[in-house]
């Protein structure tokens, strides 16, 4: 019935992929289009669905914010089309290269625009991604031997909501001593009730969790257990030298295996790691075919959007100089429409009552 | 099952132990009540049977705890995971995922237990506390009784022989509660669960006990024990042990069952002693059952009622509850001008369905305006009123169409389901809940566009948890804060708590306050702007008897010398106590509003015990009866 979480995700890392090829704007809200349909209709009621409207508006915040600063601080881009000259603030002789107000082009705006609408789509499909599966289910597919620590992380996540409900509650009751419930000082003096408020409920959450088995362990024979440290140990020590070896121009040789040998090591670590846990899964998401259908859809419009920007940089890249009116490409179209395939191939959530 | 040898539980930096010489064994498929007052160590008790106390919570325990035949000393909580479940005080603490089946499948994963056996648990304990239809769920959007439910289902899954549960049915309304209750008696009487739990509401819980351990202070050893036998010695008590005490029934009734079998002499008592008042209807002032405390203080009832002997009794109830034991001719006047009948004259029975239902109403007041000796009283101003209020809040209808009238002096409880909408009623009476329609007055103000500042001289809630209301280190910072909120004269609030609680130092952390001192300071700190109406939003909850018999007291005095009181509340007893009118509301509507003993006796799930025993008397309280038999 629901699709793997992972699906999801890797689906709206492919659109991200995808924004990341080009700077078309009719393309982009091709894309914010695509997966915003998708969550539209698939969706849960569930609290962390409505993070998508949240995801949203952050994307129009970073176009806005990477506009203001092309227009107060210029931009490389030269233009012809002047809209507005701003005052221009002398600046001293050792901050030269920055620029404060000064001539306002169409071409600039129009360049921070494109450049924002590519990063504000990312954004939206990692909102898109967060609404259609939860983090913290993408957490139960880790191995045994993190899961402990995937459970501390998720502990870590609900944290924060918890602690702004909290303040939420505290500023109203100033309001009930007769304080200004409103401004910072309101803010600084609930502050420590609150931390009190969110300690006393780590230790409770802490003990629940406790009693309730977190952390049982299975007794491992020595042997296994020293392999374990071992390969850990060593794996992440390869990924370390292997890591700077491909960095540094002499390494090239040793580089790429040392790395490769790590994370193989690294790997099994791990797995050998997981017997020393217990835990078995309740109904893991299975990883069907809809699944590979999702990663399908999302991987292939990342694909194709890659190999016309390197086929067709000109219809992916649309020029500011001279000011030219986008075009819609075909083909790069077409393929970002593969995006909505989840949008019929996964069933729709049935619509839950809500009290 | 659950064996305790000698064990004493001293915490660090605690002068003495907080429980002493436990010897007790709990059998398998008992079910165990733990009852004693705040802070004789009841959760230190459930700790230590989990193993929480004392390897997560510190301290030393001498003796030995076994469960299931492990030592406690030797098993971490986890190694007991599968033996016991525990579920403490607030269950939102306890969820560690976030959806409900995911919830239910936890503790078992834990237990590394084969998927298909998960799978098949889960589908029971879903079926088994009725949790079917929320399964997909997200636990935060959940009510208080079905988080309830969910936190004993999470423990449920792993098949524990043992369930510990502190207080698991305070937080509830009463059909909440029993739905709670009806689980663990299924539990234990079809699979043989053995059950320990605390409660402080014994009336709720007691009739399900196989056996109570009554810790009787902090440090005593434990009473063990048949119900009957502990509720003789007990100094917490429900009220059908209260009246079983007062008639001297032996041994005590625990149920409303139980006690009506045994009520017979005890009604014919109080209709005897009713009939006795009537029948001598004399003038002096110092009877309180004189005309104008009849008709001024429950004329509806009365006429409503129709018995004469009845409605004698109503006139009791009304003035037990309201007087204050001052000079009497002081008495007569206030109860003459006394608003219980305020709201009627003056909103002209707004809530058609109870007050100009009742027939003869205006009847009834018509012969008593003629013969009342005193001129009537101006309708006093209202100090609260509250006209065809909306409240939207999250694309919910949190409120629909709500009218409230408080007069001064009157004492007003609302009641109705976890959710019904009685939290945010008060919140917009306090500013904190903005209209969408309709319109808040509170002593002349609209709360929400009055600055905090001005608003506190006029208005005053205090929160379901206190604590939200205290920020010092210590009470006397506390108390001068609370000045200098309210611009009062330095040591009006200080002066305040010492009235509420005589023995508390000023050097005292707040946090280190009981549940019953937390509400008393609290209560304090918000009287210091001597506001006219006052608002609690469920000040009962873990509180225990005395506790509550404080506050009632607190509060019987507050509203003598004037201030409306609203309380929201699921405690009958506590709002047949102390309420003139009852407010009950559903799913965000007024669905009745009137006199007390009115609405109460008519519901199933709000009449207090006492009622329930007494009917088709009208008593809602086993002060009342003490009163009449006296």
């Amino acid at each position: 019935m629901t699709v793997h979480p992972g699906a999801w995700w890797l689906w709206a890392l492919g659109l991200g992929t995808a924004a990341t090829r080009t700077t078309n704007p009719l393309l982009l809200a091709l894309l914010i289009a695509a997966s915003a349909y998708v969550v539209a209709t698939h969706r849960s009621s569930a609290p962390w669905s409505r993070s998508y409207t949240a995801f949203a508006r952050l994307a129009l915040a970073v176009i806005l914010v990477r506009v203001l600063f092309a227009v107060a601080l210029g931009s490389p881009i030269p233009g012809t089309h002047t809209l507005l000259t701003l005052p221009e603030v002398p600046l001293p002789h050792w901050a030269q290269g920055i620029r404060l107000g000064g001539r306002v082009t169409a071409e600039a705006v129009v360049f921070a625009a494109y450049d924002g609408l590519k990063l504000a789509t990312l954004l939206i499909c990692v909102g898109a991604a967060n609404a259609l599966a939860s983090p913290s289910r993408l957490l139960k597919s880790l191995p045994g031997a993190l899961y402990e620590t995937g459970v501390a992380v998720v502990v870590a996540l609900t944290f924060a909501p918890h602690l702004i409900a909290d303040v939420q509650r505290l500023r109203a009751a100033r309001r009930l001593r007769g304080r200004p419930d409103r401004g910072v000082r309101g803010l600084l003096q609930v502050g420590l009730p609150v931390l009190e408020g969110a300690l006393e409920r780590s230790v409770a959450l802490a003990a629940a969790m406790e009693a309730r088995g977190y952390g049982r362990t299975a007794d491992v024979p020595a042997p296994v257990r020293r392999t374990t440290a071992a390969l850990t140990l060593g794996g992440l020590l390869g990924v370390c030298a292997g890591t700077y070896g491909l960095l540094t121009a002499e390494g090239g040789v040793y580089g790429l295996p040392l790395l490769l040998a790590g994370v193989v090591a690294a790997l099994a670590g791990l797995r050998l790691g997981g017997r020393r846990s217990l835990r078995t899964r309740y109904r893991p998401d299975p990883w069907d075919l809809r699944a590979w259908l999702v990663t399908g859809s999302g991987v292939a419009v990342a694909a194709l959007l890659t190999l016309a920007s390197a086929h067709d940089p000109g219809a992916l890249h649309p020029g500011v100089v001279p000011l030219v009116p986008p075009t819609l490409p075909l083909w790069p179209a077409a393929a970002v429409l593969l995006a909505l395939l989840p949008a019929f191939a996964v069933p729709q959530p049935v619509p839950r009552e809500h009290s | 099952m659950i064996r305790f040898e000698d064990v004493s539980v001293t915490y660090e930096g605690a002068a003495g132990p907080t429980v002493a010489g436990v010897d007790l064994e709990v059998a398998e498929g008992e079910l165990v009540l733990l009852a004693g007052s705040s802070g004789v160590g009841k959760s230190t008790v459930l700790g230590a049977v989990s193993g929480l106390v004392p390897h997560f919570t510190g301290g030393t325990l001498r003796g030995r705890v076994t469960v299931a035949g492990r030592d406690t000393r030797t098993h971490q909580p986890r190694e007991l995971a599968d033996v016991v479940g525990t579920v403490g005080q607030d269950p939102l603490a306890h969820f560690v995922t976030d959806t409900v089946e995911d919830e239910l499948a936890y503790g078992m994963e834990s237990l590394g237990l084969a998927p298909e056996v998960m799978r098949r648990r889960v589908e029971e304990t879903l079926d088994l506390l009725g949790l079917a239809g929320l399964r997909d769920r997200p636990i935060a959007t959940l009510s208080g009784g079905q988080r309830q439910r969910v936190a004993i289902g999470s423990v449920l899954t792993p098949h524990p022989r043992v369930l510990v549960l502190d207080e698991p049915t305070s937080a509830l309304d009463p059909a909440a509660a029993e739905e709670v209750l009806a689980v663990l008696q299924r539990l234990v009487h079809d699979l043989g669960t053995t059950v320990l739990m605390a409660e402080h509401r014994l009336e709720r819980v007691i009739q399900y006990a196989d056996r109570v351990v009554l810790l009787p202070a902090p440090g005593a050893a434990p009473v063990a024990g048949t119900p009957s036998e502990v509720m003789a010695v007990s100094p917490v008590y429900p009220p059908v042990v209260a009246l079983g005490r007062l008639a001297g029934w032996s041994p005590l009734p625990l149920t409303v069952r139980d006690a009506r079998r045994r009520a017979d002499a005890l009604r014919e008592r109080l209709a005897a002693t009713t009939t006795d008042h009537h029948t001598a209807p004399t003038t002096t002032a110092t009877d309180r059952h004189t005309a104008p405390t009849t008709t001024a203080g429950n004329g509806a009832t009365a006429t409503a009622v129709g018995a004469e002997a009845a409605g004698n009794r109503a006139t009791t109830t009304a003035d037990t509850r309201a007087t204050p034991p001052t000079t009497t001719a002081d008495r007569a006047a206030r109860v003459a001008s006394r608003p219980v009948a305020g709201p009627e004259a003056v909103g002209g029975g707004r809530r058609g369905a109870v007050a100009s239902g009742v027939a003869g109403d205006g009847v009834g007041r018509r012969r008593f305006f003629r013969r009342r000796p005193s001129p009537a009283p101006e309708p006093a101003a209202l100090t609260a009123e509250v006209r065809s209020l909306s409240v939207r809040r999250d694309r919910v209808q949190a409120l629909r169409d709500v009218d409230l009238a408080v007069g001064p002096g009157e004492t007003v409880a609302l009641m109705g389901r976890n959710g019904a909408g009685k939290s945010t009623l008060l919140g917009s009476l306090v500013g904190l809940v903005e209209p969408s329609g309709g319109t808040v007055r509170a002593g002349g103000l609209v709360p929400h566009r009055t600055p905090p500042h001005d608003l506190i001289r006029q208005v005053a809630l205090v929160p379901q948890d206190p604590r939200d209301l205290l920020y010092a280190d210590t009470v006397a910072a506390e108390c001068a804060a609370a000045d200098r909120d309210a611009g009062a004269e330095p040591g009006t609030c200080r002066a305040l708590v010492t009235g509420l609680l005589p023995d508390i130092a000023d050097d005292t952390h707040p946090r280190d306050l009981s549940e019953g001192q937390c509400l008393a300071l609290a209560l304090a700190v918000i009287l210091t702007a001597r506001p006219p109406l006052l608002l609690l939003d469920e000040p009962t909850r873990g509180l225990d008897y005395a506790a509550k018999a404080r506050l009632v007291a607190v509060l019987r005095g507050l509203a003598a010398e004037g201030h409306a009181i609203v309380l929201a509340t699921h405690d009958v007893e506590l709002a047949a106590e102390l309420a003139h009118r009852v407010v009950l509301l559903a799913e965000g509507e007024v669905i009745a509003d009137g006199p007390t003993a009115e609405i109460v006796v008519s519901s199933p799930s709000f009449a207090p015990q006492v009622t329930k025993i007494l009917a088709p008397q009208q008593w809602l309280t086993v002060t009342e009866v003490r009163e009449a038999l006296a």
